[in-house]
């Protein structure tokens, strides 16, 4: 087993009277793609922030790489890439400009920076857009550029927050094909997310964290092994009438979920369990069976959905 | 096998990568500043030319041709117009620079377009981030005020043979007003025009009241403490004392530049110290 590349032990963080995180332990080993997945103020960009040695923890212990944030910031800076949740390119340089002075933040030297900003650029498939203004490139060329930025000083650890946030279904695919590539080189992902098919896509490893603490913590398939069913069939019966059906629906599947707008039903097998539904005489407006996901996983947890 | 060794060598590495940027990480942030500058050169250079030649045909030539001779010139301290303005035009012009420097790409790096987190992420710190861009305005303020002291040795404005000290004047009025200005535009959160409030509030009426078209003597009394605590009425008399000797006394040039200096001290201190927590959060 080799040894943990960040190691975290009790670690919190509050502001004030408001507490972040509130006392989360968990450990990354080198080459491992390990997720933080929870809901907008689980605390999660905060908790990235702390291991990004930006911001200085309130209590607990935190190392990376073997060094102490609080004493050893900019060493450990010096090996992360980190993709923030806002761009913070520089708008007034052209793509190519903004690796060059990124990488000279790190005291490479100028040639080396020149060299790897155009194998950069090429990975980020950016190469045409090299002179083009920030302004001008889409959401998704945005995110690809301040990845390639990070990976000027080729880290260990590359700390990615909520990294396709905002971008449309096409721009997250390529995204994802990008980070899926890095993971295979054998580079360390951190990253949060609240999409849970980015988490099983990209994560070998995943806590689920809600009000600074975690719920949860396995695999993508353990989670939903242990906290969901195979399968899930979702029921419309109308906005009214779906907690008015829920009692009929008892005994059918492992177990049942009321929301507003739908009802979940959590089998083994969905179809059965649809045919079980239909057997009772009980009609839906619509009806889909679906793999259960993470989704799943922390409506269990929390009895709350994660994009709300 | 042990695994330490491994994870040693990982810290060793991190070490050593940290060193250059621990030690020159100001550095590359004024790189970063001379690249955008670079882009944006001729909106630099053509100012830094055309406004101290329209200045000083306009101040010195055309109103001094109104103020020349008689008693007029007996209140400049028996030179002509020309030469009593232009160093005042001179360390005005920094000051102007400075105002502009210290508050748009301050609060631009840190809210509109924040690459101060960006450098932050990297290992640069709040501190060496501040001190890149002071250490960037400090040398294009040299470079403006060099160019413009040329001018004004062409223009026969400079009688002195120790003129050139009033560039230095430029540099520590700019620097004196820049740290506290830095601190101020770095301590704040939100949007409300602050920038302009600056500008027009404390730019403009220090501009007017620093004793750079007249002698601060000329004002009324109760109005004259505002050149007094002005970095820019400091720097004038500074740069009088550089290109036509003012005559003043030595303890008085060692009162302005302790000064100058002070308030650069604190200010700069203080926009560090405020940088790390706004980064540091």
């Amino acid at each position: 087993m080799p040894q943990p590349v960040i190691v975290a032990e009790g670690l919190r963080k509050s502001f004030g009277e408001f507490t972040a995180v509130d006392g989360i332990s968990f450990e990354v080993a080198p080459g491992e793609s390990f997720g933080l997945l929870g809901p907008n103020g689980a605390g999660k960009s905060t908790t990235m922030r702390m291991v990004g040695a930006v911001s200085p923890r309130t209590g607990g212990t935190l190392s990376i790489l073997d060094l102490d944030p609080d004493r050893h910031g900019p060493e450990i800076r010096s090996q992360l890439g980190v993709v923030p949740q806002t761009d913070n390119l520089d708008f007034e340089l052209p793509v190519l400009d903004n690796v060059i002075v990124y990488g000279r933040y790190f005291g490479l030297p100028r040639a080396l920076v020149r060299r790897r900003a155009g194998e950069l650029l090429e990975f980020a498939q950016l190469t045409e857009k090299s002179k083009t203004r920030i302004d001008d490139l889409s959401g998704g060329m945005k995110r690809r550029l301040t990845i390639a930025r990070a990976l000027i000083n080729e880290p260990k650890i590359l700390l990615l927050d909520e990294p396709t946030t905002g971008l449309d279904p096409q721009a997250r695919h390529i995204l994802w094909d990008r980070l899926f590539r890095l993971k295979e080189e054998g580079t360390t992902l951190v990253l949060t997310t609240h999409y849970m098919d980015e988490a099983e896509q990209l994560c070998d490893r995943l806590i689920v964290v809600d009000h600074g603490r975690i719920m949860a913590e396995g695999t993508p398939a353990s989670l939903i092994r242990q906290y969901s069913s195979r399968e899930v069939l979702e029921l419309r019966f109308g906005s009214d009438k779906n907690a008015a059906v829920a009692p009929q629906l008892e005994g059918v599947g492992d177990r049942v979920e009321v929301l507003p707008d739908r009802v979940l039903i959590y089998a083994e097998d969905g179809e059965r369990a649809l045919e079980a539904v239909r057997s009772r005489g009980l009609e839906s407006l619509t009806s889909l069976v679906r793999r259960s996901s993470l989704e799943d996983v922390f409506l269990r947890l929390t009895g709350r959905s994660l994009i709300e | 096998m042990s695994t330490l060794p491994l994870d040693a060598d990982v810290a060793s590495a991190a070490r050593a990568a940290a060193a250059a940027p621990r030690r020159f990480g100001a550095l590359y942030v004024f790189e970063h500043r001379l690249r955008l500058a670079r882009r944006t050169w001729t909106s630099n250079v053509v100012p830094a030319l055309g406004l101290p030649i329209l200045y000083l045909v306009a101040m010195g030539l055309g109103l001094g041709s109104l103020i020349g001779g008689g008693a007029g010139a007996a209140d400049l301290g028996g030179v002509s117009y020309l030469v009593f303005v232009a160093p005042a035009l001179l360390v005005a012009s920094a000051f102007q620079t400075a105002s502009e420097e210290f508050i748009f790409p301050i609060r631009l790096g840190f809210k509109w377009n924040p690459t101060f987190f960006g450098m932050n992420a990297a290992p640069l710190s709040p501190g060496q981030i501040m001190d890149g861009n002071f250490v960037y305005t400090a040398v294009r303020i040299t470079a403006n005020s060099v160019v413009f002291f040329a001018l004004m040795v062409v223009f026969g404005a400079v009688p002195s043979g120790f003129g050139i000290l009033a560039v230095l004047a430029c540099v520590l009025t700019a620097l004196s007003f820049g740290g506290p200005l830095a601190a101020y535009i770095t301590s704040l959160d939100k949007d409300a025009s602050q920038e302009t409030l600056v500008l027009r509030f404390v730019v403009m009426p220090l501009t007017l009241f620093s004793g750079t078209y007249f002698p601060l003597a000329f004002m009324p009394v109760y109005l004259q403490w505002i050149g007094w605590v002005s970095p820019l009425w400091h720097g004038t008399q500074l740069a009088r004392d550089a290109t036509y000797g003012l005559g003043e006394p030595a303890w008085l040039i060692a009162v302005h530049l302790a000064y100058l200096v002070a308030t650069f001290v604190v200010g700069w201190q203080l926009a560090r110290r405020l940088a790390r927590k706004k980064l540091n959060k």
